[in-house]
């Protein structure tokens, strides 16, 4: 499926193109230097649209922005999708020729009006329309998104609900057109890629597939498990039913990552067995029966990251690694050969190499050519191949090499944590500038623009509570209750409130989050918390 | 809408309409606004800024940059009066210094901003013929001229409960083809044969119009002397929108006739801008005058709103397809905002900074787009060159330097004031027109502080820029500027070194550190034991300067030292 | 780097440099002929990831019909156009700039071509007097970088790289005008109260040293700065997923600093606060 891969475009499209739509991202902040890029087409006369809860730094770029209600996002694409169709804008060459499905689509779109989007993400008919013909009639166009589209229960609906409207106007698969999921970790492109995904081989292989999962089979001298793997929650929730009892952890803090943290603690005691390989002593290392010190893997290993652009580069150890912490490779290569099996010594591009035997969008990418060329984009199937910008050229072919891509039909559903009397406050999470994730990394040094762990509303909302800014509050949801100091922000609005998620030792702001999970995903509701707030 | 942070209701709740192209268009509201700040309160606080860059979508640090560009827009606490004295050449020579120390004598040192009033020294005003002046702003009300000016005139009106301007009046000494014409009203200019030019222009191909001011040999007359037709037709064959310029910014020491002009006659100007709009079929026009010419300004503005409100501005002008209007933008107090291109930045929001040429404005001027920039003296030309006829102008004056010229004459004089002439009259000629010298002549600063000094035989080459620039000099914005021998010239020297290191924008570093270490040179040169080797340095930075200075200010700053050294005012050994 | 686009045919035109004619591609630049030419031509505030700002005059050149000389770094080539590179103008500028510059402010600790440059033209040390010098206490406000405008030379490359080139924060601008203008904040506020997100790119394009990471700055302070002994290895940064270079500068096992390569077209040089200043973490405290 398009988007879920990898971007379709190159970062360079943005600068060029004449349309940016940014869904659900705030990428001036988790992502400054792709909206570098971003800019320069801002600044190359691109007109952009904003979609998002808040009015973030980045959306105060846009000419118009967008302000949806938590979770509104299916309901807005479909009214797009309706509107673009209903004003005779579709692409209908691209369409016939590309995609298959669209009659269907056109008749399960049509409830979604502009009204109704209108009262469900609470944004004036006449913006998405805006929207809808702009992005339709735009001669390119860049639909960027990232953890706000995918932070939710529904995270695979609305990428696809993105995706229509990609097929509904061609804007894909050609230079300037494309699909921009921005990763929101260091290498999660990369992890997909190496088939850290449970139903996938390394280069997206489909485990299920006899013949390509024999090549591996053939290749290790092991079988594998035709089945599909658990997905992270899914792991938790086979914990719960005392189906899984051990667990190895690669450079993760589920006891702070995870939605719900107070049940995800309470599982991961329950283990049997829990080893945690990390270059912290992080809280889940910390409840660990077994630690592998690490080093770290971007500064003091040898390697390679694929970026949000499908760009193959190569990490490089700067450094020794202090005291007996050894890379990911050595550890993974020591257990082996402790467990019995003949591996010998780790070595990065031998490991690599073997990668590039075994899958064939790697097969062109030396590392003496990733050195030379500043990185390769997927897929690059050989040697002579100069790696490959946009995906999907294939669908402008004639005749099509593929099947036609279909049109996906998603209904928009509520967020499943209801706004109710008594938790009547929608909160929403995010990333600041100055930090990463858990905070583990970034809390190193000391951020002169550091905002501490506090709680982000308008000046109307708090004067609603009662609180100034800087009063300490108590913020509660259905699972838990944290307290945190007020900040005034602009870009929210009265029944919106915003916690970054990066100081849980501060302030655990997933023990307010909930943990139910999108089934195709794996990934969790952290965007759409109800909340009752108090003054304390 | 709702921009920044406040000011917002539920509406903007789920929408809000921003962006570079929004921001962008909004950013040369940036120093009229400060301007308001600065008028209403006397100076623009962090405050005052920060909530302008949030309207404006402007960064605080760029606002911030823009007015610390300007010396009219303060940003640090002043007085609610503060009175900017002339202590530049052109009054030095006629005696103001003494009044100066009179001043410093019952007020203080200049720039103590601590106290109710407060004064400070102000390069030239314009008002050169008076021989001592001051521009007074004053924070809720209106800023006021004082020229003559003497000390107790000016603490009065620093005191005084709603300041009065006191201007004498310019003496009118003729009735020429520019000056002697006081129009009082929009009818009034019409009794003298005004519009007439303009309907004229609108029954004639915009081409045309331009040819005639081609064939007029119209040079420019605001110092550069480039032949306006070239102007006019490049900017015609560009795609629009464009825009027309007139520069009214006049700052050259001892330039005073742009501001005689716009008194007496704005609806000429208004007249000659519009017809030049037509011609090069722009869609707007702008008047960027000094903003130390509030006098100027008014009598504009009424005059623009008079012309409006009768049909000659706006939407279809006098019943023809032709659509023009036409904006005043007032400086702040910055000489290298009447460089073209400074201009343009000034005009947009941004620092009044000039910019590398290519591309020329005709290409790529204000906001980007093909621009005709012309000073005011040369539009003042325009309607009798449509009227007449671009031959009847070229056979006055002499073949490349055609019509008349007006000639600021200030100094040792004894009768000071703008004077035309045609073309072809020497600088003697110019001073027996004003009456001739008052005392003993020593040399006569030509050209502006961008000009040279000339003495003897020099005075009688005649000031046509061809002659003028085979002897070395040049006719500039037509300073004539008289120095008899009781003038000690090496203050007067040093002055116009201060002048440059004071303007200087700073962009470039031949400019930004030469033009001070000609004025330092220069001090040091009067007494200096080894004077050849402070003469070598000024030479080396005379060079490097002409050289490689971005723009004209760099360029020209040390032409007028140079000739001082040459025909031996200072320098000499003693 | 990788090209897919099949580029309209850009138009050349031929120049003389020096004698000799070049032919290049009419979006080209006289710098960028001259130094295809072969020529030595040196600049200073100009900078290929940066608009030319012509502010130094360094790199002017002399064209023939040209009353003044022309900055190579921002004039485009024209046909037929005669240049000359060095000759007797154009070096009594640039040793002019050098003079004026290393007179005003302190010049010790710009990049090696400079140094390189200015023995080249002969510069000699102060020959005005004790005339202005930038004086001004250098400015430590935090833990990340500081500013010491003694070393300014107002080249304007930290306000392009901070504004609209790259950052676009625009925490930083010229304030005043002429000699005693400087790169400031909004009335001079700290750069922790300013609009900085502290990026570190003014840094990174700064060429006199004026901007400098705390960490250099520190150990020039206590003598322990030795580039000698300092490593640089390019990998890739460990945050958000965007895969920016990083060029970890490294001395005695520990990074002293972060850069990005120019010529790299993801960052083209320039980094977040993250990529920047976020290896604190894998800081090995003692060996
Ligand atoms: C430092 C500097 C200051 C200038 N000031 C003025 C001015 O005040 N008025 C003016 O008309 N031209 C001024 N000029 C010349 C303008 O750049 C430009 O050449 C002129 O406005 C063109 O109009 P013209 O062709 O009608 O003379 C100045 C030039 C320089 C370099
Ligand atoms: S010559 Fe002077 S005024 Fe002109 S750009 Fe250079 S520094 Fe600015
Ligand atoms: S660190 Fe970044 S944001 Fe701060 S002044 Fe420098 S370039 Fe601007
Ligand atoms: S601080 Fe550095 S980069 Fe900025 S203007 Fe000064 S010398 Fe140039
Ligand atoms: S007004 Fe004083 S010199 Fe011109």
């Amino acid at each position: 499926m398009f988007g879920a891969g990898g971007g379709t475009s190159s970062y360079e499209e943005i600068e060029t193109t004449d349309l940016i739509i940014l869904w659900g991202s705030n990428a001036r902040s988790a992502h400054p230097i792709f909206f570098h890029h971003l800019l320069k087409g801002v600044r190359n006369g691109a007109k952009m649209y904003a979609v998002d809860p808040r009015r973030t730094e980045s959306a105060q770029w846009a000419d118009t922005w967008l302000g949806i209600d938590v979770g509104s996002d299916i309901a807005l694409a479909n009214a797009v999708a309706r509107e673009i169709i209903n004003a005779g804008l579709a692409n209908t060459e691209f369409i016939e020729h590309s995609t298959s499905g669209f009659d269907d689509f056109a008749e399960f779109v049509e409830p979604y009006t502009l009204e109704r989007a209108e009262e469900i993400s609470g944004v004036p008919a006449s913006a998405i329309r805006a929207l809808a013909h702009d992005y339709a009639t735009a001669e390119t166009a860049q639909l960027c998104w990232t953890l706000g589209i995918t932070e939710h229960h529904n995270a695979t609906d609305n990428v696809v609900a993105l995706i229509n409207l990609a097929l509904l106007t061609g804007h894909v698969g050609r230079y300037g057109s494309g699909l921009v999921p921005i990763r929101g970790q260091n290498n999660v492109q990369g992890g997909g890629d190496m088939g850290a995904l449970p139903n996938k081989l390394p280069g997206f292989q489909n485990v299920a597939d006899d013949e390509l999962r024999g090549k591996f089979e053939k290749a290790y001298g092991m079988t594998i498990p035709s089945e599909p793997g658990w997905h992270v929650t899914q792991m938790f929730d086979a914990m719960e039913r005392a189906e899984l009892s051990a667990m190895y952890v690669i450079g993760e803090n589920p006891a702070q990552s995870e939605a719900d943290s107070g049940r995800t603690i309470e599982l991961l005691e329950g283990l049997d067995h829990l080893v945690v390989q990390d270059i912290f002593l992080t809280k889940t290392a910390a409840m660990a029966d077994v630690v592998f010190p690490a080093a770290s893997g971007w500064a003091e290993s040898e390697g390679t990251f694929t970026s949000s652009e499908r760009r193959v580069q190569r990490v490089r150890r700067a450094l020794d690694p202090p005291g007996s912490a050894k890379d990911d490779l050595a550890i993974l290569f020591e257990f082996a050969n402790a467990m019995g099996h003949e591996w010998g010594t780790a070595d990065a591009e031998d490991v690599w190499d073997e990668l590039r035997s075994l899958s064939p969008m790697h097969a062109g990418m030396s590392y003496e050519r990733l050195e030379a060329m500043g990185g390769i984009q997927w897929p690059c199937p050989d040697i002579g191949h100069p790696g490959t910008k946009f995906l999907h050229a294939w669908l402008w072919e004639d005749p099509m090499p593929r099947e036609p891509a279909p049109f996906s039909l998603v209904e928009w559903v509520p967020p499943v944590d209801p706004l109710d009397e008594d938790y009547p406050i929608r909160l929403t999470t995010g990333r600041r500038l100055d930090a990463y994730n858990t905070g583990v990394q970034s809390s190193g040094y000391r951020s002169p623009i550091y905002a501490g762990a506090v709680i982000d509303m308008t000046p109307e909302q708090a004067a609603d509570l009662g609180a100034s800014e800087g009063d300490v509050v108590r913020i509660t949801s259905r699972r838990g209750s944290v307290e945190a100091p007020v900040r005034f922000t602009n870009g929210l609005r009265r029944g919106l409130v915003f916690m970054a998620i990066h100081s849980p030792d501060d302030l655990d702001v997933n023990t307010l989050t909930l943990d139910a999970w999108d089934p195709k995903s794996g990934t969790a509701e952290f965007k759409a918390t109800a909340v009752r707030i108090e003054t304390t | 809408m709702f921009r920044g942070s406040r000011e917002r209701s539920s509406a903007d709740d789920h929408v809000a309409y921003g962006g570079l192209a929004s921001a962008e268009s909004r950013r040369n509201l940036l120093l009229p606004t400060l301007h308001e700040v600065q008028s209403s309160v006397g100076w623009v606080s962090h405050g005052a800024l920060n909530y302008i860059s949030e309207r404006l979508s402007v960064s605080p640090a760029e606002a911030y940059g823009v007015a610390t560009f300007y010396d009219l827009i303060a940003t640090e606490p002043r007085p609610e009066r503060v009175a900017h004295v002339c202590d530049d050449i052109g009054c030095l020579a006629a005696g103001a210094g003494s009044m100066l120390d009179d001043l410093r004598d019952r007020l203080g040192e200049p720039d103590e901003f601590g106290g109710s009033i407060a004064w400070t020294r102000s390069p030239c005003l314009g008002q050169c013929e008076k021989g001592s002046a001051a521009f007074i702003q004053v924070a809720g009300g209106d800023d006021v001229v004082v020229a003559p000016a003497t000390a107790e005139q000016v603490i009065e009106i620093l005191h005084a409960e709603k300041p009065q301007p006191s201007v004498s009046p310019s003496p009118i000494r003729q009735d020429t083809r520019l000056l002697g014409r006081t129009t009082l009203s929009l009818s009034h200019h019409e009794s003298h044969g005004g519009l007439e030019a303009l309907r004229k222009a609108l029954t004639m191909l915009p081409g045309d119009v331009v040819d005639e001011v081609t064939a007029s040999g119209l040079r420019g007359r605001g110092g550069a002397a480039f032949p306006a037709g070239i102007k006019w037709r490049a900017v015609g064959a560009e795609a629009g929108p464009k825009y027309v310029v007139c520069n009214a910014d006049e700052s050259e020491p001892g330039t005073f006739k742009d501001r005689v002009l716009m008194e007496e006659d704005p609806y000429r100007l208004i007249e000659a801008t519009t017809i030049a709009g037509y011609a090069v079929g722009a869609d707007k026009g702008y008047i960027y005058i000094r903003g130390e010419y509030p006098g100027a300004l008014r009598r504009l503005s009424d005059a623009i709103e008079e012309v409006r409100d009768r049909g000659y501005l706006g939407g279809n002008i006098a019943g023809s397809d032709f659509s023009f209007d036409i904006e005043i933008r007032r400086g702040a107090g910055a000489y290298i905002c009447g460089e073209e291109t400074a201009l343009f930045n000034s005009i947009e929001g941004f620092r009044g900074e000039p910019r590398q040429k290519p591309p020329f404005p005709t290409q790529a001027g204000l906001f980007g787009r093909p621009t005709l920039v012309n000073n005011v003296e040369s539009l003042m030309n325009i309607p009798a060159i449509v009227l007449e006829g671009g031959a009847a102008f070229a056979s006055i004056g002499t073949e490349e330097s055609t019509g008349s010229k007006l000639f600021c004459v200030s100094g040792n004089v004894l009768g000071p004031g703008v004077y035309e002439a045609p073309f072809g009259v020497s600088t003697r000629d110019v001073i027996d027109m004003a009456g001739g010298v008052d005392g003993d002549l020593q040399a006569v600063l030509v050209g502006g502080a961008a000009g040279s000094f000339v003495a003897g035989d020099q005075l009688d080459v005649p000031l046509t820029f061809e002659d003028a620039s085979a002897a070395g000099i040049s006719v500039g914005s037509g300073v004539v500027m008289v120095f008899n021998t009781e003038v000690d010239m090496a203050p007067i020297v040093s002055r116009i070194a201060t002048f440059f290191r004071h303007e200087s924008c700073g962009l470039c570093v031949p400019c930004r550190v030469g033009t001070v270490r000609q004025e330092e040179s220069l001090i040091r040169l009067r007494t200096a034991e080894d004077r050849d080797e402070e003469l070598a340095l000024l030479a080396d930075l005379d060079v490097v300067m002409r050289d490689s200075s971005i723009c004209g200010l760099g360029q020209l700053a040390t032409v007028a030292v140079q000739s001082a050294i040459t025909i031996g005012l200072i320098g000499a050994k003693s | 780097m990788i090209e897919q686009r099949i580029a309209d045919p850009v138009a050349t035109v031929t120049v003389t440099i020096d004698g000799a004619p070049v032919t290049m591609p009419e979006t080209a630049t006289l710098l960028e002929a001259s130094r295809a030419a072969g020529a030595d031509v040196p600049t200073l505030c100009y900078l290929e990831t940066l608009t030319p700002f012509n502010s130094c005059r360094l790199c002017v050149v002399e064209v023939a019909g040209s009353r003044t000389l022309v900055p190579s770094c921002s004039r485009m080539v024209e046909e037929g156009m005669e240049v000359q590179t060095d000759s007797d103008r154009v070096q009594h500028t640039r040793r002019m700039v050098y003079e004026l510059l290393d007179s005003t402010v302190d010049l010790s600790l710009v990049d090696d071509e400079t140094t390189r440059q200015m023995e080249r033209y002969g510069v000699r040390t102060n020959r005005f007097g004790d005339g202005y010098r930038r004086t001004e206490a250098v400015k430590i406000e935090d833990d990340l970088y500081v500013r010491d405008y003694e070393k300014c030379i107002m080249c304007y490359r930290c306000v392009a790289a901070c504004g609209p080139d790259a950052q676009n924060t625009f925490a930083i601008d010229v304030a005043g005008r002429g000699l005693t203008s400087t790169i400031a904040t909004e009335y001079d506020i700290t750069l922790p109260d300013s609009a900085c997100v502290y990026c570190g790119n003014c840094v990174g394009v700064c060429p006199t040293g004026a901007l400098m990471f705390t960490s250099e700055y520190r150990m020039r302070e206590s003598g322990d700065w030795d580039e000698d002994r300092q490593t640089v290895t390019t990998t890739i940064c460990t945050f958000c997923g965007v895969g920016c270079n990083l060029e970890l500068h490294v001395q005695d096992n520990r990074i002293v600093k972060v850069t990005s390569p120019m010529d790299h077209e993801v960052t083209s040089g320039h980094l977040c606060i993250k990529g920047r200043f976020g290896y604190a973490h894998i800081q090995s405290e003692s060996p």
